[in-house]
């Protein structure tokens, strides 16, 4: 009896990448002890979101690809039409519009785009898998636009360029031709040329987002505004060295010099108490959780599933990569966390739920093999 | 065709393969990147950093400016600081909950429940993070017994800080305004202005009246300190100073003393009042009533307060003066007399006949003199207000050009005064009906609308602002300039006095001949008029024009000002300038339900003058305000208008 209930239970789990989680969220636990000054209740706090968050990756792991394939259309259409009542009678808060009041609590549909944007996708090129031609990359890339221009309005420029990464994964695992991703390489390598220039960025851009990218490149020019995350952030993980200051000894941490250091960057605190060391084995940490995404990918049986977990293993890290880049100071500041180790239970539940989309496209191959 | 597939299918595998090959490339350069980044940080460059990290205890701490004190033309102060202590709680740091710290500390100081209502609603609209005041304005006695029992009570503080006090309350509330702690909405603003920096240890912004319109004047330049911590985190010494600079200080032209008076002579009625310097558009004084005490909103007003100012009936936080549009009545006719006269218009050199009505199409005008004066010609118009002849002249004139006139004195258009959130009112034109209303029988113009135009009715509706500018513009023979309230700009750390130069509109091109003619018609108004008795005995040349606003329709009956209930009696207006040759003051005073525009609204204007032309107090004022301001309507019934 037991043993059917726990079969029950972890059927639907890939061990390998609920250990890599497992063993991320003690990384979270411990870091979060230290950044948040010793309060146990803000770590059981995170505990319990770890608690709820696996409990929906479970749900979502159990989810069959066909019923995947049957929501991504749905799906897709709430979050657009979501984010249009968004842009129509959203609430306002810190300069930006990106909730929705739904009487009991906000909701921020942007979230839901990060599952529906890859669902969609692989859904699409899956229909159309038979009679794939260059048009349906371009209607894909219209699919795309959609949401991505309605969050950029918002403004959320973070949120909508790391959706427009994990809708583009898609268009590049489906095949996307490499003399077009060519000519988009040149075509970025042209506007970051621009965008780093003051005399040619004002051209194109708001004032006030060219003064952020030129503190990015020059955090001394604006020491007590925008440059003093970066500064402070930098200072912190430099004078870690390779074996760090150790756990709950980051003075930077601990005098109240770094910023949001148990969200957007409690990197610097892991950085400056663990050191250079610490660093590789949280990349190494990381790369394992993407590898593994990146396995069940290929070898997945169908079209859907191959670029659904693709997607998905991309865009959690790409997410890694601009939270440590930016807090390392090689990107500029936008507003994302350190996935699954940062304070604060959406982003947290929404990633899981992704992994629970990996365990499903991974679980329907042992289903076709037995 | 198996076989076929089969290879397609490979084919396919083997091209996704490559792809998810050069994406595992694509991750392992990147955070190859990302590594070669941190070892360039944690260790080649770690000493630096390392350095630098010790040099960090230092802190540099912001030094807030003093807010710019505003006073009034003689250099009464009307917004100051001060300093006191106040406690704080930072609800992030707390070692227990919010309810038990605020119990717990209501032992040793005062806590009341207007105390904690007010906290949680600025809980609700800040971070957790900052630091909040549950009490201020401690007295010796309660900051020594906080400090004796500080130990039991992590993320609670006492503070100094500078308060802002506006000590005449009530009075000129709208026109100053209030500063109020910084939301969101304000930190999103100061982040596009690229001013957040230097609000770093500033928790109050302007959000009112003159507060706002020159936050950026009065808040200053924020200093900085290089403080050296311990390894606790408390200051040690300071090392280094950079001194802020203060806000600048504001001198009006409003004289408080007749601010004051007006106030006091509106009593409990509901109303405006906007008195302009002809000569260069500085204003005397800025009437709303009633008004509201803008010391409640300076540290976050209490929920009751709030409730209680929001949803009463006399709206007493709308600005009347700046965003009250009304309709102008019979104080829109030295407009139209000005207009008919540079049109050249025939019925400004005709006598009509005056039956008392006038008829268009099939509707009949009725005018509010019963029986009507039997004839009348322009130069009668002004004093005994004939509605007969200015709805003849509205039609003579044509809704076009009446619209395109007054445009001309910013009637319908915003005045440019240094005040925020200034209404344009309604200058009614076809035009204006097109864009206003969305099916075509709405969007008509009909030619009998054009009648009602004539006295000031119809969708005219203009803020008393803009009538005192208007009747400002005829006043100084239409040079025109824009009203504003500051006057002069004082740097306090350099000494220097910038004066705020008046800012010359336009220059109506108006015969000389024509504007006496008008000015000798409102002259007639206290002459002889609709205002004589008010008037009487008056040692200077008033020109004046007396106006009633139908707030209510009464579809032919006969009105009764008492049979009415209060709130839709007819709104009392009154416009005037003196002396009438050279004029040094011109005003416009509104108040609401307060019946014929001699009754109310007329008296009032006529103690400004008397104020500010031969510096009399009147002299009910000090024995009983409100016998003043209810001259009794029945006695003025003879009276048309």
């Amino acid at each position: 009896m037991i043993k059917t209930i726990w079969n029950r239970i972890k059927q639907p789990i890939d061990p390998w990448l609920f250990l890599f989680t497992l063993l991320i969220f003690a990384v979270s636990a411990i870091v979060l002890f230290s950044a948040s000054n010793r309060d146990l209740d803000k770590v059981m706090d995170k505990v319990t979101f770890m608690g709820i968050s696996l409990g929906v990756m479970w749900f979502f792991a159990n989810i069959s690809q066909q019923t995947l394939m049957r929501l991504a259309l749905p799906a897709y259409v709430v979050g657009v039409a979501l984010l249009v009542a968004v842009a129509l009678f959203g609430v306002t808060s810190h300069g930006a519009t990106r909730w929705l009041n739904i009487g009991i609590t906000r909701i921020q549909p942007s979230e839901l785009m990060r599952i529906a944007m890859p669902l969609m996708l692989a859904w699409f090129f899956h229909h159309f898998e038979t009679t794939l031609n260059w048009k349906h990359f371009v209607a894909a890339a219209l699919l795309m636009v959609v949401p991505v221009g309605l969050i950029l309005k918002q403004p959320d420029l973070g949120t909508s360029l790391l959706i427009a990464s994990s809708g583009f994964y898609v268009l590049f695992l489906a095949g996307l031709s490499w003399r077009f991703l060519a000519v988009m390489g040149v075509a970025g390598g042209a506007l970051a040329y621009t965008v780093t220039h003051w005399e040619l960025c004002i051209n194109i851009l708001q004032e006030y987002q060219c003064r952020r990218i030129a503190t990015m490149l020059d955090p001394m020019q604006d020491p007590l505004g925008a440059g003093y995350h970066i500064i402070q952030g930098t200072i912190a993980i430099g004078s870690g060295g390779v074996l760090g200051k150790g756990w709950l000894n980051g003075t930077q941490t601990h005098l109240d010099f770094i910023p949001e250091r148990t969200t957007d960057f409690i990197f610097a605190v892991f950085g400056e108490e663990f050191g250079l060391l610490g660093n590789g084995v949280l990349l190494v940490l990381y790369l394992l959780v993407i590898g593994r995404g990146l396995t069940i990918a290929s070898r997945a049986p169908t079209l859907f599933g191959r670029l659904l977990a693709g997607a998905i293993a991309l865009n959690f890290f790409t997410y890694a990569f601009v939270n440590m880049g930016m807090v390392s100071g090689i990107l500029p500041v936008v507003g994302v966390p350190l996935p699954l180790i940062s304070y604060g239970g959406t982003s947290m539940v929404s990633i899981l739920a992704t992994f629970g989309l990996l365990m499903s496209v991974g679980r329907d191959r042992k289903l076709m093999k037995g | 065709m198996a076989r076929n597939e089969l290879k397609n299918s490979l084919a396919e595998r083997y091209a996704f393969q490559l792809r998810i090959v050069t994406a595992v490339l694509f991750v392992l350069a990147l955070f190859g990147l990302l590594f070669a980044r941190f070892v360039w940080l944690q260790v080649a460059q770690h000493d630096k950093y390392q350095t630098l990290a010790e040099a960090n205890r230092i802190s540099l701490v912001p030094v807030t400016p003093a807010r710019g004190i505003i006073r009034d033309r003689n250099g009464v102060v009307l917004a100051h600081n001060f300093s006191a202590y106040t406690l704080e709680i930072t609800p992030s740091k707390l070692a227990d909950s919010l309810d038990e710290t605020i119990a717990r500390l209501s032992k040793i100081v005062d806590v009341t429940g207007k105390d904690r209502r007010r906290f949680k609603k600025l809980m609700e609209e800040t971070r957790d993070f900052e630091s909040l005041p549950i009490r201020t304005r401690l007295s010796d006695e309660e900051v020594a017994r906080f400090a004796a029992n500080s130990y039991q009570f992590p993320g609670v503080e006492i503070k100094a800080r500078l308060f802002r006090q506006y000590p005449f309350q009530e009075v000129a509330s709208h026109l100053i305004g209030y500063i109020g702690r910084i939301n969101d909405k304000d930190l999103a603003k100061l982040d596009e202005d690229g001013e957040l920096a230097n609000y770093r240890g500033t928790d109050h912004i302007g959000k009112l009246g003159i507060e706002a319109s020159y936050e950026t004047q009065l808040h200053g330049t924020t200093g900085f300190e290089e403080v050296e911590i311990d390894s606790g985190g408390r200051a040690i010494r300071t090392l280094r100073r950079t001194p802020p600079q203060p806000g600048k200080d504001l001198t009006l032209s409003v004289d408080i003393k007749l601010q004051e008076m007006v106030e006091k002579l509106f009593g409990e009625r509901r109303g405006s009042l906007v008195a302009i310097d002809p000569r260069d558009g500085g204003v005397l004084a800025f009437v709303s009533k009633p008004g509201f005490d803008p010391n409640l909103f300076v540290d976050g007003i209490d929920p009751d307060s709030w409730k209680a100012l929001n949803e009463s009936p006399d709206k007493p936080l709308l600005n009347r003066g700046l965003r009250g549009e009304y309709p102008p009545g019979s104080t829109f006719k030295p407009f139209m007399a000005i207009a008919a006269l540079e049109g050249n218009f025939p019925l400004t050199r005709q006598t009509i006949s005056d039956p008392g009505y006038f008829i268009y199409g099939n509707n009949r005008f009725r005018d509010s003199h019963k029986g009507g004066y039997g004839s009348m010609n322009f130069d009668r118009s002004l004093p005994l207000s004939s509605d007969t002849y200015y709805y003849q002249l509205a039609v003579q004139m044509g809704i076009d050009y009446i619209a395109k006139f007054m445009a001309t004195l910013d009637l319908g258009q915003l005045t440019g005064i240094d005040l925020p959130g200034e209404r344009p009112g309604v200058l009614p034109s076809p035009e204006w009906k097109k864009k206003r209303f969305r099916t075509p029988a709405q969007q008509k113009w009909y030619s009998g609308e054009t009648v009602s135009i004539g006295i000031g009715q119809g969708y005219n509706s203009y803020t008393p602002l803009q009538m005192a500018h208007g009747i400002a513009t005829i006043a100084n023979r239409g040079v025109m300039f824009r009203p504003h309230v500051v006057a002069t700009v004082i740097d306090k750390s350099s000494g220097k006095q910038t004066r705020i130069e008046p800012q010359p509109e336009r220059t109506l091109p108006w015969k000389p001949e024509n504007i006496e003619r008008v000015v000798r018609g409102m002259v007639g108004v206290t002459q002889y008029g609709t205002a004589t008795r008010i008037f009487a005995g008056a040692p200077y040349v008033a020109a004046g024009k007396t106006g009633t606003a139908q707030v209510f329709s009464l579809r032919g009956g006969k009105y009764n000002a008492k049979a009415i209930n209060e709130r839709l009696r007819d709104h009392s207006w009154f416009v005037a300038f003196a002396p009438a040759d050279k004029p040094t003051i011109a005003l416009a005073v509104i108040v609401e339900n307060g019946g014929f525009g001699a009754a109310a609204a007329a008296p009032i204007a006529r103690q400004v003058l008397d104020y500010y032309l031969l510096g009399k107090m009147p002299a009910a004022l000090a024995a009983d305000a409100s016998a003043v301001a209810s001259a009794p309507v029945a006695a003025q019934e003879d009276i048309s208008d």
